[in-house]
C-alpha cells in the first residue's frame, strides 16, 4: 500500500519524513508503531520491546525510533558525522519472516533508494552486545558503500537461546537522511522539510544540546555521584527481581516484577557508559562493569520467561 | 552416465567462508556417492555470495547389486544360535536357509543373501539432507518458524532454496526430490537480486551456467576475480593510473558480487598527505575499494581508488562512484585527523611525569608523550610477565648492554628501544595494529630522531619469519635482539615453551630470527652471555621495585624459578659448563662498558654472577638448545649437512657464527682426500678407545715419548705435536679451514700407524701409552668437531 505525503516530507526532504515514512511502511506490514522508551539508552536493542520481548515463543512485531546515547561519541559538534544523541530505527519481528531481506529492501525503496541505481550489498557483520549478554548473525547493509542499516537474526539474548529466532533491522536515521537528502554534514539536514524562513536543520535541534553534553559527558558528569548510582541501579534490579519472583506456592510460577526491573539494568549500562567517557574506568575494571550489567540483563530475561508476555501460559 | 547439479541457494554468505564451503560440499558429497557404491568421472565446485554450485559429471545410475553368502551354525546346533543366525543375517524362518555339507564340519547352515543396487537418485536424496544438516561452517544460525524448536536446520544464513536435477545428456533430467526443514528440492534457481531476480528453470550444468550469465550470475569466482582485475588494470591505465594490486582483496571482492562492474571514484588530493600505507588501509579495511598510484611511481598514490559494485547501474555508476567518493572521504578525515593527533600533544601530559622520569622523556616531543602514557596507562603485556612499560625498560636495558659488544651506540640503542613500543597508544595504530612500528618510524622521523634510531623503531620486530627482512643496522640489531631474548627468557620463565604444534606466542619465530640476525650480520656474540643479560636486565628492574611492587612480573618469575633450580643437585651439577661460558661471554662484553647504573655493574661483578650462575646454568642451557634446534632447521633449510651441524654443536655452544664457519670448513674438508681417510682413522681410533674404556682397560692420561716404540708411532706423535698446536692456533683466530688444513697432516701418520703398530701390546705400559696416543687423535679431531657423529 502506499500513503501520499505532501512532497515537502518527501524523505529526500525532511529528516521527519523520512521517519513517518519508515512508520508507514512497518505499519503496513503490520508492526506495532511503539514510541522510543523514556530511558537513555545506548542502542535500540535496549528497548525491552527488543530485549524482552525477543525471548519466549510469542511472536512479535514491532518498530519504533529510538534515541540513542553514546557518551564517547560526542565530539562538542564539531565532526560532521560524530554524535553522542542520534536516532535509531529499530524494527523486530519475531519469528523473522522467510523474505525479511526483501522486505527491508522494500523499505528502502520506500524511502527513495533505487536499487538499481544504488549498489546495495549484505556485508558480513556478526553482532554481539557483551552487556546483554546476546548475539546474533546478519550483515552490515551497505548503499554505495556506506553503512546504513545493521540486519541480525538474534540467536541469544540475555545468554538465552531464541526460540523462535527474531530478526533485527536497525537503521541509522542520521546517515540515511545524510544520503537521501544529499547532505555532507549531519547539522545541515533539513529536519521539517519547509525551505527558506521555515527550514528547521538538524543543527537547530541538536547542535547545542551536543555541545553541551560533551562537556557534560566528558568533563563534568560527576563520576563519585554516578559510581554510587551504578551501585544502587544494580542492588535495585537486583532487589526488584527478588521481591517479584514467584512464591514457592503460586498455581502459576509467575514473576510480577520484570520491566521496573529491567529499567535499572539498562540504568546501569547508561551510567556505565558515561563513566567509561570520563575515562575513569581502567582496562581491567571496564570487563568487570560489562559483566555486572550482562548478570542484571541474564536475571531479568530469566524473570521475562516466567511472565506473560514471555509464554508463560495463562 | 548421468551427471548431477547441485545448487544451495541462501542468503548472502560471508566472503571469506564462501571457497572452503563450496570444497566442503564437494568433498563430502563425493566421498558419501563412493561410499554408497557409486563413481563419478568428475567433480567441480562453484561459489557466489548467494550459492555454493556442485557440478558432478558421469555419475553412475546405480550401485551395484551385492551378493553374499553368510555362514551359519550347525544344523544341530542349539535355537538360541539359529536365533542369532537368523537375526545377523535376516532371515524371517530357517526354511529361507540353506543346508551345506561338509566333510569335517557337517552339515550347516548357510544364508543367500543378495542386496539390489540402489538407483543414484535414492542415494543422494538421502545423502544431501544429510550433509546439510552436518555442514562444517564455521559459525551457523537457526532461522524463522522453524527455530521454535529444538533441532531445527542451521546453515550459514537462512537456506532460501535447493537444486537438484540428475540424468544423462541424452535425456530430459530428473529433479532429485528431498525435503529438508520445508525446503524442498527443485530444478528453479533465481538470478542476480536486483538485476534479474526472476525464477530460472534448469535442466542441467550447462544451460544453468548460461541462463545464470543471462540473468547477471557470474558463477564461477575465478572468472569473476579475472574480470574485476582486468577492468580495474583497464580503468586505471585510461586514467594514466597503475593499479595497487591486492590478491586478498580481490578474493574478498570476488565473493561480495554476483555480477562484478568496476568503478573509479575520488577524494580530494590534500588527503595524499596521509602516509600511503594508512590510505590504502583504510579505503580496504573499510571500503573494499582499491588504490592506484600514477603510472611509474612506486610509493605515492593517487586521489583515484577503484570500487567493485554489483549492478549495472541505470545512470553507468555515477551515484555508487559519488556515494562511495563520500564514504572515503569520511574515513579520510579520520584517518587525517589521527595522523596529525598522533603528532600533537596529549591532553593528560601533567599525569605523565612520572613515567616521563623513568625513561628518560621528553615530554615536548609527541612520541615521547605516547611512550610515556603506554606506561602510564599500566598496559598488560602478559598477565605474568608485566605491562608494556615494564617490558620497555627490560628491552631498554637489554638492548644498551648488547650494543658495544655488536658495535652499536649504547645510547641510540637504548633510545630507540625506549620509543619502540611507543606508536601502540597512537591513534593511527589503534587503527590499523599492522602498522606498528611503521607508524613510530614516521612519527620519530618527524619529532627528530635520528635516523638510525627512527629505522630500530620500525625495524625492531623483524624478522618475522624465514623470508623477512634482517635488518643490518646495528641500532636496529640490537633493539631486535634485545626485543627477542626478553620474550623468550620471559616466556620461558613462566614455563609457556612452545610444544608441538602450539606456539601462541611464536616463540619459535622469535629464537629463528635471533639466529638469522647473528648469522646474516656475522655477529660475533655469545648467546649464552645474552641471555644471561636478558635475565640481568629482568633481575635488575625487580631490583629496583622489591618484592612489594605493583607488578612483579618476569622478574618474580625468574626469581621463583631460580630458586627452584638452586635446590636441584643434578642441575647444579651441570653448572660447571655453563660457567666457563659465562666467564667466557663476560670476558668478551669488556665489563667497564657493561651496565649502566650501579646495581647492574655489582650485578656482574663477580660475587653475586657466580651464586645466580650456579642456578642460571640449566635455565639457560635449556634456552640455548631452543636455539640449537631452530639453527639446525635453519642451517637445514640452506641445505647444510645434519650430521655435520650435530658434529660440531655442543650443548654449551653459544657462538652461533663460528657453528656455522666450523659446519662449512668441516664440510669443505671431508671432501678432499685427506679428510675422508682422516675421518676414517679416528673413528677407528675413538672405536678402539670406546671399546678400551668399556672394558676399563687402562689408558695413560698423557703421552710418554719414552714408552714410544716403533717409528710409526714415534711420528705419529711429532706429527701430533706439531698439527695440535696450528690447529689450535687457527681455532683461536677462528680461521677453521686453517685448522682442518693442519689436522690434515695427520692423515698420512695415522694411516701408518694402523698399519704397522698393534695397540694391544703385550707390554701394558706401553699399551696404555698407545691408547693415549689414539685419545690424542680423537681430542686433536674433537678441536674442531665430534667426528664419531659425522656419517660415512
Amino acid at each position: 500500500m502506499t500513503i501520499e505525503i505532501p512532497a515537502h516530507m518527501h524523505p529526500s526532504r525532511s529528516f521527519q519524513g523520512l521517519i513517518l515514512t519508515l512508520h508507514n511502511y512497518w505499519a503496513a506490514y503490520g508492526c506495532v508503531i511503539l514510541q522510543p522508551y523514556d530511558m537513555e539508552v545506548g542502542a535500540g536493542t535496549f528497548h525491552p520491546a527488543t530485549t524482552l520481548r525477543a525471548l519466549g515463543p510469542r511472536g512479535w512485531n514491532a518498530a519504533y525510533v529510538q534515541p540513542s546515547r553514546r557518551p564517547k561519541d560526542g565530539r562538542y559538534g564539531e565532526n560532521p558525522n560524530r554524535l553522542q544523541h542520534y536516532y535509531q530505527y529499530q524494527v523486530i519481528l519475531k519469528p523473522n519472516p522467510p523474505n525479511l531481506q526483501e522486505l527491508y529492501l522494500g523499505s528502502l525503496k520506500a524511502i527513495g533508494v533505487d536499487p538499481l541505481l544504488h549498489d546495495i550489498r549484505f556485508v558480513e557483520d556478526d553482532w554481539e552486545s557483551p552487556t546483554l549478554g546476546a548475539w546474533g548473525l546478519g550483515w552490515e547493509c551497505w548503499c554505495d558503500g556506506m553503512e546504513v542499516s545493521q540486519f541480525t537474526y538474534f540467536q541469544q539474548v540475555c545468554g538465552i537461546e531464541c526460540a523462535p529466532v527474531a530478526g533485527e533491522l536497525t537503521y541509522g536515521l542520521e546517515r540515511l537522511a545524510m544520503y537521501v537528502q544529499g547532505v555532507d554534514n549531519v547539522y545541515d539536514l533539513n529536519f521539517n522539510g519547509r525551505e527558506g524562513a521555515d527550514k528547521v536543520t538538524y543543527g537547530e535541534v541538536f547542535l547545542q544540546a551536543e555541545q553541551e553534553y560533551s562537556r557534560h559527558n566528558f568533563e563534568y558528569a560527576n563520576t563519585a555521584m554516578l559510581l554510587r548510582h551504578f551501585d544502587d541501579a544494580e542492588a535495585e534490579c537486583k532487589a526488584l527481581l527478588e521481591a517479584g519472583a514467584p512464591a514457592s506456592n503460586d498455581n502459576l510460577p509467575m514473576h510480577k516484577m520484570v520491566f521496573p526491573a529491567y529499567d535499572q539494568c539498562i540504568k546501569a549500562s547508561h551510567v556505565f557508559n558515561l563513566l567509561d567517557a570520563r575515562g575513569v574506568i581502567s582496562v581491567t575494571e571496564r570487563q568487570s562493569y560489562i559483566l555486572r550489567v550482562r548478570n542484571l540483563a541474564k536475571a531479568c530475561g530469566e524473570a521475562f520467561l516466567k511472565t506473560q508476555a514471555g509464554g508463560l501460559a495463562a | 552416465m548421468p551427471d548431477l547439479l547441485l545448487e544451495l541457494r541462501s542468503e548472502e554468505i560471508p566472503a571469506r567462508m564462501q571457497r572452503k564451503a563450496a570444497g566442503d560440499l564437494k568433498k563430502m558429497l563425493t566421498d558419501g556417492l563412493v561410499e554408497a557404491g557409486l563413481t563419478y568421472e568428475a567433480a567441480r565446485e562453484y561459489w557466489t555470495p548467494r550459492r555454493l554450485t556442485l557440478d558432478i559429471r558421469g555419475l553412475t545410475a546405480r550401485s551395484k547389486d551385492i551378493h553374499e553368502d553368510i555362514k551359519g551354525p550347525s544344523t544341530t546346533a542349539p535355537e538360541q544360535a539359529v536365533q542369532g543366525f537368523l537375526r545377523k543375517a535376516g532371515l524371517s524362518s530357517i526354511a529361507e536357509a540353506h543346508v551345506h555339507s561338509d566333510p569335517k564340519k557337517g552339515d550347516f547352515y548357510v544364508a543367500h543373501i543378495s542386496k539390489p543396487g540402489k538407483a543414484a537418485e535414492e542415494i543422494i536424496a538421502a545423502l544431501v539432507p544429510d550433509i546439510i544438516r552436518n555442514f562444517p561452517w564455521p559459525k551457523s544460525m537457526r532461522w524463522g518458524p522453524a527455530s521454535a524448536k529444538p533441532g531445527s536446520l542451521r546453515w550459514v544464513r537462512p537456506l532460501q532454496s535447493i537444486l537438484c536435477t540428475f540424468g544423462p545428456e541424452t535425456e530430459e533430467p530428473v529433479v532429485v526430490d528431498f525435503e529438508i526443514d520445508g525446503i524442498r528440492s527443485g530444478n528453479v534457481t533465481w538470478g542476480h537480486r536486483f538485476l534479474a531476480p526472476g525464477e530460472i528453470t534448469v535442466r542441467r550444468f550447462d544451460d544453468y551456467v548460461g541462463k545464470l550469465e543471462a540473468a547477471k550470475v557470474v558463477l564461477d569466482a575465478d572468472r569473476r576475480k579475472e574480470i574485476i582485475l582486468a577492468d580495474a588494470r583497464n580503468l586505471a591505465f585510461a586514467n594514466g593510473l597503475d593499479l595497487v594490486e591486492d590478491e586478498g582483496l580481490l578474493e574478498e571482492v570476488s565473493g561480495l558480487v554476483e555480477w562484478p562492474v568496476v568503478l573509479m571514484g575520488e577524494f580530494e588530493e590534500a588527503f595524499l598527505a596521509i602516509p600511503a600505507e594508512v590510505i590504502r588501509l583504510t579505503i580496504r579495511a573499510n571500503q573494499k575499494c582499491f588504490v592506484t598510484r600514477p603510472q611509474g611511481e612506486g610509493e605515492a598514490l593517487s586521489n583515484r581508488f577503484l570500487l567493485t559494485a554489483n549492478i549495472e547501474a541505470r545512470d553507468g555508476g555515477k551515484e555508487i562512484a559519488h556515494g562511495n567518493g563520500k564514504v572515503v572521504r569520511a574515513r579520510l578525515s579520520d584517518a587525517l585527523y589521527f595522523w596529525t593527533t598522533d603528532q600533537g600533544d596529549l591532553p593528560d601530559l601533567g599525569q605523565l611525569q612520572a613515567s616521563a622520569k623513568k625513561f628518560g622523556l621528553d615530554l615536548k616531543k609527541p612520541l615521547d608523550q605516547r611512550m610515556a602514557r603506554l606506561d602510564h596507562l599500566n598496559v598488560t603485556f602478559h598477565a605474568k610477565l608485566g605491562t608494556q612499560g615494564e617490558r620497555v625498560e627490560r628491552i631498554a636495558r637489554l638492548a644498551e648492554a648488547l650494543a658495544p659488544i655488536i658495535g652499536a651506540d649504547p645510547a641510540l640503542a637504548s633510545r630507540a628501544a625506549v620509543l619502540a613500543k611507543a606508536d601502540l597508544t597512537t591513534e593511527v595504530v589503534g587503527e590499523f595494529p599492522e602498522l606498528q612500528g611503521a607508524m613510530g618510524r614516521k612519527y620519530a622521523l618527524l619529532q627528530g630522531e635520528p635516523a638510525s634510531v627512527a629505522a630500530a623503531i620500525e625495524e625492531h620486530y623483524k624478522p618475522q619469519g624465514p623470508s623477512d627482512y634482517v635488518p643490518s643496522d646495528l641500532v636496529s640489531v640490537a633493539v631486535a635482539l634485545a626485543d627477542k631474548l626478553d620474550m623468550l627468557v620471559g616466556f620461558w620463565a613462566i614455563d609457556e615453551k612452545p610444544t608441538g604444534s602450539k606456539d601462541p606466542f611464536a616463540l619459535r619465530r622469535a629464537a629463528l630470527g635471533v639466529v638469522r640476525i647473528i648469522l646474516e650480520n656475522k655477529l660475533k656474540l655469545s648467546l649464552g652471555f645474552a641471555i644471561a643479560a636478558a635475565v640481568s636486565s629482568a633481575l635488575a628492574a625487580y631490583e629496583q621495585k622489591g618484592e612489594g611492587a605493583q607488578s612483579r612480573g618476569v622478574v618474580a618469575m625468574l626469581d621463583g624459578r631460580i630458586r627452584d633450580y638452586k635446590g636441584v643437585s643434578q642441575l647444579l651439577s651441570e653448572a660447571g659448563l655453563i660457567s666457563e661460558l659465562l666467564k667466557g661471554g663476560l670476558a668478551k662484553a669488556n665489563l667497564e662498558t657493561f651496565g649502566s647504573n650501579d646495581q647492574e655493574r655489582e650485578f656482574f661483578d663477580g660475587q653475586r654472577l657466580m651464586e645466580l650462575d650456579a642456578s642460571l646454568s640449566p635455565f639457560i642451557a635449556d634456552l640455548l638448545s631452543f636455539f640449537h634446534d631452530r639453527l639446525k632447521v635453519y642451517l637445514r633449510d640452506q641445505g647444510a649437512r645434519h650430521d655435520l651441524i650435530d658434529a660440531v654443536i655442543t650443548p654449551a655452544s653459544d657462538d652461533l657464527l663460528q657453528i656455522v664457519r666450523r659446519v662449512e670448513a668441516l664440510g669443505s674438508f671431508l671432501d678432499t682426500e685427506d679428510g675422508k681417510n682422516l675421518l676414517a682413522g679416528t673413528k677407528r681410533a675413538a672405536n678402539i678407545l670406546a671399546a678400551e674404556e668399556k672394558k676399563k682397560t687402562q689408558i695413560a692420561p698423557t703421552v710418554e715419548p719414552a714408552l714410544l716404540r716403533l717409528d710409526a708411532e714415534k711420528s705419529l706423535f711429532a706429527a701430533m705435536n706439531q698439527a695440535e698446536k696450528q690447529a689450535g692456533e687457527a681455532i683461536q683466530n677462528q680461521d677453521f679451514s686453517a685448522a682442518m688444513l693442519a689436522l690434515s697432516v695427520l692423515r698420512e701418520p695415522v694411516d701408518s700407524f694402523f698399519e704397522g703398530v698393534l695397540v694391544n701390546d703385550e707390554d701394558q705400559q706401553v699399551r696404555a701409552n698407545r691408547l693415549a696416543l689414539l685419545a690424542r687423535i680423537r681430542a686433536a679431531t674433537g678441536q674442531v668437531a665430534d667426528f664419531s657423529k659425522i656419517a660415512g
